[in-house]
């Protein structure tokens, strides 16, 4: 099969039924996308498939032939909600973290600032056991104030301390 | 510059939010095979043979005649097998241990295994198997009850918690040569190496264990790792290839532990104006089919049962019995969240009997410095109940919201608790922590067991070091715990990590500096070659613990806290939302102060999980629920927006006055949230407190001045 | 995962001949699409089968659109695509109501109607919707297109009328007359599975269905017929009685079911009023 990812183009040949989750981590060796349950309800082994938030558990990567997957290991590093999960402790032990990155990424990169209520609907879907989820909201506003310009002086100090 | 006090970047960088980090199940070895545990499926009884009905090219097989040992995992009893040899206790006891190549040809393998049934034992108040009684007596009892104008009575029950870490439990054992190499999540490779020790007796000379990134613990990776790497080792020295083992996340939540579920009696003897004269406390735990740390947890739960109140006469006496179910284990809190539970719960009951509201009940009875406990520990000014107290309500709007609220199908209740942190009475002398300090090339290295499973080990540690040394926050390394490098500094568990190691790493720091002689310690290494410092604990001098009578100083200090919940009961279907909550905690001070309000936020979420929404179900003496479709824990909407105060109060005991705050967040929420319900008009005395047991729970009648009154008191409870 | 899946297979359909044809001829083998449940169920050691047929790339199943009055849901329609659309939202706002509610984000946009109908579990977050619409099943098979209606699909648990050589394509649903109410009881706030699932359409005629309380979803005709007749609740929620059979599963309780079937009722009732 053939799927771009990570902007990569990539051509594997694996059994049609493999998890997405295990073809990332197994046989392209991204190993930053988790399995947290596999069956769907953590959000651990959340990608982007052609630009929406998926679980890889539940996923038969035939499905992602042609497509465009992006992994925790596609964004840049520097992501302002990398930097954001980093600097509020939105991220604890981690294991649910890129998970809730990627999940929360179309909310930090669309232009509407979203509601507290909006960043929980969004991650709805991710489990997280270790923060009580305050810091991870936290972090997403932070982060999108950043992507969008409209941080405070004073936050975009402390932003750039981290 | 300081670096304790401030939220300063984690030592992690940015690994976690880039993929980076490497959990166990990230972890490649040359040539490593996957494992498989085959389990049993009765709760008790014997094996009568075992067919392994598969082709076993590629296989390796091990049951408990390849250990080379001691068959048990080595606790603080020996009763438990590694591998059942014949007799079964619980369900899910592991029987046989297959590893291949793929992990396919594991699942397919078809073992097919008979038994011998024998009729299990599930209820605790049965059992005549005790791991562990305690009594604790203070004053006299019957005086005390005599004195009394008022008794209340009342039964409470927690149900087992399942810790639902997002990563499961998983290990991968190497061959090494002469020896093997144990890497897993873990919270204390020092009672892995023990054990390992114990199982693997002379055959294997060098045994280390290393944690790797851990992806959350919560107490369900302190003692049962042991059990995880005992069967990888077993693997990896019959095939002599790495063997990973991991459990997807059916098999954690039925095989391994679960916090301990609790029955605990109160009868309790107050002065009409609400002061206490008796308390006498019933604890029964169940523990499970094998001991595992379950004298441990009784022992926590037991010293806190009578909250944190002061009362001449008391009695608590507690019991953890064996019932034929996987064995229960740590879990945050350890037994305290349990028993104050019930504590917290009756309190607002005897303010309901009493016609006090629960507020100025707590003031009269909350201890204060100068007050003993009931173990006959005399509190110094380390002791803030009232200030949290007064701070919560005042900061919730607490009063204003009884009186408002009533009637409303809303409620707002409270809870006031304590902590101990660090081991109890005698423990920390026992465990004889070592910490260790060396210089490198660039700043100073810290060499400590304790792990960083999410809550800021690492960090937290490196700021006090730094501070110590008076030296940059970014020029000390931590070591990864690895157990042929750092010495045993003690388990990560018991809120102890700051206090006690941090303590001790604070020692380090001041004895190098003397040493330094106002070098810097990068300098000293590259002109005069490593220097290292190591300081081992020493009981604070004066204390003073009875293990026998359960006398003494039961902890070096408490954290304390009171949180505030608002509820809303949905009258359709009895879902309860929690609105909003307060939480007020002293605990020494912070050392990264967002690192201790996400224990706080994090600690809090689960309580309020086990108070409301998680439910083991047993069925044929094994979590029938073992999904997380099914056993569900708090998603974003089901958490409420959290305001977190921290009090601080400087313990001189405590690395720059900071105490232990792991575990005391989780044991205010599920009484926070009963009493919320009570005042709600609910009579809720067990958790967790569904929807089917709240549609089902008898309603408490409004009382004239706002405050819900029970039915008029009576000496025996029919609770 | 505990299921082996090497020695399955995997068929990717190009055309909706195409997909009829396999399962004509190769019986048994099991039409996947979001994957939602199939999925969880080899991860916990079941077989729903060796062969396997993955509909996705059948984009025309995808689309929602309008024939005449009628709203035409194709049965790959994800639940992020019924809420995103326009016709849904005019039209049917308790089936948009219900894909907000079914799962997380990422459950929302994997998950199909289609599947939602063929995994014919009772608790189904979409069928009470359907049931009180009137809707139809559209099933395509070797004869061509037949409509099912939707309170005649299912003949008991996990069981319909779909043949195991037809595929469901599409959902059609006339207008529905009257104020749409739809409230899922889950096992918490999100991300959760019905322990009860309620729609109902109060207009001249009232229609309501329960999900989780019977076999399969259950149209609560009697309970209708107490409120059409010009009965008062009290008469509704005796009629409501005798026609469910919840039960006790890992979940819930019969007693819980039965005390919030009734709740629900009341409170459709008073809310549409």
């Amino acid at each position: 099969m053939k799927l771009t990812v990570n902007g990569t183009p990539r051509e594997i040949d694996v059994h049609p039924l493999k998890r997405l989750l295990d073809v990332l981590r197994e046989d392209l060796e991204l190993t930053g996308t988790k399995e947290g349950c596999g069956e769907g309800e953590c959000g651990a082994c959340t990608v982007l498939v052609d630009g929406e938030p998926v679980v890889s558990c539940l996923m038969p990567c035939a499905q992602a032939d042609g497509c465009d997957v992006t992994t925790i290991e596609g964004l840049s590093g520097e992501y302002p909600l990398q930097r954001a999960m980093m600097r509020e402790v939105g991220a604890q032990c981690g294991i649910c973290t890129p998970g809730v990155i990627l999940a929360a990424h179309g909310l930090v990169e669309a232009a509407r600032k979203p509601t507290l209520e909006r960043v929980r609907e969004a991650l709805a879907g991710n489990l997280c056991r270790c923060t009580g989820y305050e810091a991870i909201h936290r972090a997403v506003l932070s982060a999108h104030a950043e992507r969008h310009g409209t941080a405070t002086a004073a936050a975009a100090a402390a932003a750039s301390e981290a | 510059m300081t670096s304790v006090g401030t939220s300063v970047a984690r030592k992690e960088g940015m690994d976690r939010a880039t993929g980076a980090a490497k959990y166990a199940d990230d972890l490649r070895f040359p040539g490593m095979l996957v494992g498989r545990t085959v389990r049993s499926t009765i709760p008790r009884g014997r094996v009568t043979g075992i067919s392994l009905d598969f082709d076993h090219a590629g296989f390796t097989v091990v049951d408990h005649r390849d250990i080379p040992g001691e068959n048990t995992i080595a606790l603080i009893e020996k009763d438990q097998p590694c591998l059942v040899n014949g007799v079964v206790r619980h369900a899910a006891e592991p029987i046989l241990l297959l590893a291949h190549e793929r992990r396919e040809a594991l699942v397919s393998a078809n073992v097919r295994i008979d038994y011998e049934r024998e009729e299990p034992l599930y209820d605790p108040t049965r059992s005549e198997q005790v791991f562990k009684h305690v009594l604790i007596e203070k004053g006299n009892l019957e005086r005390g009850f005599a004195r009394a104008d008022v008794i209340v009575e009342g039964t409470y029950s927690t149900g087992a918690q399942e810790h639902v870490y997002i990563e499961t439990n998983g290990v991968i054992a190497v061959p090494e040569k002469g020896g093997i190499a144990l890497h897993g999540s873990m919270q204390c490779p020092y009672y892995v190496l023990k054990a390992l020790k114990v199982l693997l007796g002379g055959a294997v000379q060098d045994i280390r264990v290393i944690q790797t990134e851990t992806g959350g613990g919560f107490g369900g990776k302190e003692e049962y790792p042991s059990m995880i790497a005992a069967h990888a080792c077993l693997l990896a020295l019959k095939s002599g290839r790495p063997v990973k083992l991991l459990y997807d996340r059916g098999e954690d939540m039925v095989a391994t532990t679960k916090r301990h579920p609790s029955t605990v009696r109160h009868r309790t003897g107050l002065t009409r104006d609400g002061k206490l004269t008796a308390m006498q406390v019933d604890v029964l735990m169940d523990g499970g089919a094998y001991c595992t740390l379950s004298p441990v947890v009784l022992s926590r739960g037991v010293i806190h049962a009578a909250g944190p109140y002061r009362c001449a006469n008391t009695r608590i006496e507690g019991r953890v019995v064996m019932t034929n179910t996987p064995p229960n284990g740590a879990f945050r809190g350890f037994g305290a969240p349990q028993t104050q539970f019930a504590t917290e719960v009756h309190m607002d009951r005897i303010a309901e009997t009493l016609g006090i509201d629960p507020v100025t009940l707590r003031l009269r009875n909350a201890l204060k410095p100068g007050d003993t406990t009931a173990t006959g520990q005399k509190l110094g000014p380390d002791t803030s109940a009232i200030d949290v107290l007064r701070e919560a309500v005042r900061r919730s709007g607490f009063k204003r919201k009884r009186t408002k609220l009533a009637g409303s199908g809303r409620g707002v209740g409270l809870a006031l608790f304590y902590h101990g942190a660090g081991f109890t009475g005698s423990g920390e002398v026992m465990l004889g922590s070592r910490a260790g300090l060396e210089t490198t090339p660039t700043g100073v290295r810290i060499l400590v067991a304790n792990t960083e499973i999410g809550q800021g080990t690492r960090t937290m540690l490196a700021q006090i070091v730094a501070d110590g040394l008076g030296i940059a926050y970014e020029d000390v390394a931590v070591a990864q715990p690895d157990t042929a490098v750092v010495p045993d500094s003690g388990p990560t568990v018991a809120s102890r990590t700051c206090m006690v190691v941090g303590g001790l790493l604070e020692r380090c720091a001041r004895r190098m500096s003397e040493q330094l002689n106002g070098a810097s310690p990068a300098e000293h290494h590259v002109r005069r070659g490593r220097l290292h410092v190591e300081e081992r604990y020493e009981a604070p001098p004066g204390r003073q613990w009875d293990d026998q009578t359960y006398r003494g100083d039961a902890y070096a200090t408490y954290a304390w806290g009171c949180d505030v919940a608002e509820v809303e009961v949905d009258p359709v279907t009895h879902e309860v939302r929690v609105a909003k909550f307060t939480a007020v905690q002293e605990f020494g001070r912070p050392i990264h102060p967002a690192m201790a309000q996400g224990q706080i936020e994090g600690g809090s979420a689960q309580g309020l999980g086990w108070a409301l929404l998680e439910n083991v179900v047993m069925r044929d003496g094994a979590m029938a629920n073992a999904q997380l479709t099914n056993y569900v824990i708090p998603t974003t909407l089901d958490t409420p927006p959290m305001d977190v105060v921290m009090l601080e109060n400087h313990f001189a005991g405590g690395p720059f006055g900071a105490k232990g705050v792991g575990e005391l967040p989780i044991d205010g929420p599920a009484p926070a949230v009963v009493n919320a319900l009570r005042h709600a008009g609910l009579d809720v005395r067990a958790i967790p407190a569904t929807p089917e047991a709240l549609a089902a729970a008898p309603r408490l009648a409004p009382s004239r001045n706002g405050e819900t009154a029970a039915a008029p008191p009576a000496n025996g409870d029919a609770a | 995962m505990r299921t082996a899946t090497a020695p399955f297979t995997l068929r990717r359909a190009r055309t909706l001949e195409g997909a009829l044809k396999i399962l004509r001829e190769e019986p048994g083998t099991v039409p996947i699409a979001g994957c939602t449940d199939v999925y969880v169920a080899l991860e916990f050691g079941g077989t729903p089968g060796t062969g396997y047929l993955d509909l996705t790339p059948l984009a025309s199943l995808r689309r929602i659109t309008t024939s005449g009055e009628r709203l035409v849901i194709g049965a790959l329609a994800t639940y992020t695509e019924l809420q995103k659309s326009r016709f849904v939202r005019a039209r049917l706002p308790m089936l948009v109501e219900a894909a907000r509610l079914v799962g997380g984000a990422q459950i929302q946009n994997m998950g199909t109607v289609g599947g939602n109908l063929a995994n014919a579990s009772p608790a189904g977050d979409t069928l009470p919707v359907f049931a009180v619409a009137d809707a139809d099943v559209v099933l395509a098979g070797p004869d061509g297109e037949r409509r099912v209606p939707f309170n005649a699909f299912y003949t008991g648990y996990r069981a319909s009328v779909r043949r195991p050589d037809e595929l469901i394509v599409a959902v059609e649903v006339p207008p529905v007359i009257g104020k749409q109410w739809f409230r899922k009881v889950g096992t918490r706030a999100a991300q959760a599975i019905s322990k009860v699932v309620f729609a109902g359409v109060r207009g001249l005629e009232t229609k309501l269905a329960l999900g989780s309380v019977a076999p399969t979803v259950l149209r609560l005709t009697r309970t209708e017929q107490a409120l059409n007749g010009g009965g008062g609740i009290g008469d509704a929620l005796r009629a409501l009685e005798g026609e469910i059979k919840p039960i006790d599963d890992l979940r819930s309780t019969a007693e819980y079911r039965r005390s919030v079937s009734a709740n629900l009722v009341r409170q459709f009732w008073s809310e549409t009023a």
